[in-house]
């Protein structure tokens, strides 16, 4: 295989001519402790086949038994993604001779999926380019059972890549584990925008999918994949181009990246005169750039056939109703819910949510901190100490009811807030509560007036110009002695009352 | 009443990774083709009313709880392999040189 380099036009000159229609396929491996249609534990990372038996190795005889968990799980995120769930519907082999699955089959779901037509409201926010955030419904053609497969490594030849490989070896852990296929149906009309809904689609399902709790929803370790197909049409006509299909696109970023990739190298083919040709692509993370694949075919027959072996799953109405009420706040509904509760803004809520701290937030203000608190907290202080130390804020051992604690010893007026930040030095060395470290290490602001006016009139008597100038009102001014102040009482003052009393001192108007 | 052709058939042998000969071509189209009509017939019997059937039992819904089983030992797992390295299962060469 040589790679050689396709031909790309500028991206907002390809939107100029055609409209991008996208389909999105997206792999969810479900968090069930054991597999699909057996025991098998599912667990990342176990020395290779160790978790396999008779029936995900597809031996002669063994028989699979649905797991009610995975089926249950099903039918809630098709619940979630507003889809009907069928009354009655079957598993389907789908045949093909890769040797990832060991049967030489895939157990899934062809014609009779489990959940069907439905749609999700995504978020777009705002892009660099200025253009405003929308709201675009993604329409869910299906979300149907299947299992993963098993883990191939190439050896020899170059590149470690299925081509040029001497042999293959394989680790059939994997093989078996349950996967729900969510597809879309072909998405049209965001225009310039469709790198971006794309990408903002995998978030929003991302966010349902880990509050729904069926999935450890890690893009990096692959529980969620996603194949990214692209074709453009003519700006005014309505015929569907030829699509490709991108496939294992792993990270938000990379959704984004891909689609536009595509949509710029097939402008380039469609501008030639020529025909995009029906394959699937690879998509390389450092190059950004995709390379051809498998061409799609009649090979691509997988003989469907509903698989003998196990009984049709029909929910009845009562079950998918109890599952119905297990569904959780949709996640971009919580979001707008709590920004309001709190009073944050756009701008806030979006560090908050960057930040991973919405859980956590909210659990600190349960405990009794005010929203402005706790977000101070999670997404500055404690941010930047966790980032130093190259660990998640919520590992550095400093819960929701501490920050809740020393917030109340600010607004209580015991600490000021360079207090408050030595007294987070102790708690994160693990030298106790807020009010335990504050204690141990002497921490209080002097409430004893009469030492802090002794301070001010000292620093006014040493710093006479800066006195004149405040009085003829350059009350900011004052920012220089409130420091002064606060140097002669070694921090231990409010820095607000330091600033009334020098005012108050001086005849000043605050 | 079927019509199943030596194209279909050797595409569905190719389908299938099964070689045939030219003289086996032949022959299979004409057996297959009978095959397919014998089934047939059931669907001069059943009217619309009547569901395709995919399974004998008139069963739905068995299903099993999501509780961890002994799986096999690697030992055993690898055990009628033919050629394992590592603790994986080898392979041939997937795709064919291109």
């Amino acid at each position: 295989m040589t790679a050689t380099t396709d031909r790309t036009v500028p991206y907002a000159d390809a939107l100029t001519r055609y409209e991008p229609v996208m389909g999105l396929e997206v792999h969810v491996e479900l968090s069930t402790a054991t597999k699909m249609f057996c025991g098998c534990a599912t667990e990342f990372g176990a020395e290779p086949n160790t978790q396999t038996c008779p029936v995900c190795l597809g031996l002669p005889g063994a028989l699979p038994v649905v797991n009610r968990t995975a089926v249950e799980s099903a039918i809630r995120i098709g619940l979630a993604l507003n889809c009907r769930i069928a009354e009655w519907c079957r598993f389907a082999r789908k045949n093909y001779f890769y040797p990832d699955m060991p049967k030489n089959f895939q157990t899934s779901q062809y014609d009779e999926p489990i959940a069907f037509d439905g749609w999700l409201d995504v978020e777009v926010p705002a892009n660099e380019a200025g253009e405003p955030p929308f709201t675009f419904r993604v329409e869910i053609e299906r979300a149907h059972m299947e299992e993963d497969t098993g883990k191939s490594t190439h050896v020899g030849g170059a590149t470690g890549r299925i081509h040029g490989a001497d042999y293959s070896v394989v680790d059939y852990n994997r093989a078996g584990i349950p996967l729900i296929e969510i597809v879309t149906k072909p998405l049209v009309g965001a225009g310039d925008r469709a790198p971006e809904v794309a990408r903002a689609y995998v978030a929003a399902l991302r966010d349902l999918l880990r509050a729904l709790d069926v999935t450890h929803g890690r893009m990096e370790q692959g529980n969620i994949r996603c194949d990214a197909n692209v074709s453009l049409m003519p700006i005014g006509s309505e015929v569907l181009g030829t699509r490709t299909e991108t496939k294992n696109v792993n990270s938000l970023r990379s959704v984004e990246r891909a689609v536009r990739y595509e949509i710029t190298r097939h402008a380039a083919v469609l501008d030639a005169g020529e025909k995009v040709f029906q394959e699937t692509r690879h998509w390389h993370e450092d190059t950004g750039i995709t390379t051809a694949g498998r061409p799609k075919s009649d090979a691509d027959d997988y003989r469907y056939f509903p698989e003998p072996d196990l009984v049709p799953v029909a929910p009845s109405r009562e079950e998918v109703e109890r599952l119905r009420a297990t569904l959780p706040e949709n996640p971009a509904e919580r979001r707008k819910r709590l920004q309001g509760e709190w009073g944050f803004s756009d701008l806030e809520m979006r560090d908050v949510v960057n930040a991973g701290a919405v859980e956590v937030i909210e659990e600190t203000v349960a405990a009794g901190a005010s929203p402005a608190a706790a977000r101070k907290w999670w997404t500055g202080d404690l941010a930047r100490r966790a980032n130093a130390d190259g660990v998640a804020v919520t590992d550095l051992g400093v819960t929701p009811a501490h920050i809740a604690e020393l917030d109340g010893l600010v607004t209580g007026g015991r600490l000021n807030d360079s207090m408050a930040r030595q007294v987070m030095d102790g708690v994160v060395a693990g030298e106790g509560t807020p009010t335990q470290v504050a204690d141990a290490r002497g921490l209080e602001l002097v409430q004893d007036d009469g030492a802090l006016q002794a301070a001010v009139d000292k620093v006014i008597a040493a710093n006479a110009d800066v006195a004149e100038k405040i009085k003829g009102g350059k009350v900011q001014a004052a920012g220089a002695l409130i420091g002064q102040v606060m140097k002669e009482m070694r921090g231990q003052a409010d820095a607000a009352k330091a600033r009334e009393l020098i005012l108050a001192t001086l005849g000043v108007e605050g | 009443m079927s019509n199943l052709s030596r194209d279909d058939v050797a595409h569905v042998a190719m389908l299938a990774r099964i070689q045939l000969e030219d003289h086996e071509l032949d022959r299979l189209a004409g057996q297959l083709d009978q095959i397919v009509d014998w089934v047939g017939q059931i669907n001069e019997v059943a009217a619309a009313d009547v569901p395709p059937m995919s399974h004998p039992l008139p069963l739905v819904n068995v299903t099993r709880p999501d509780e961890v089983r002994p799986s096999l030992t690697q030992q055993q797992a690898l055990a009628n392999a033919p050629d394992p390295e590592g603790g994986r299962f080898g392979v041939p060469r997937i795709l064919d040189e291109e």
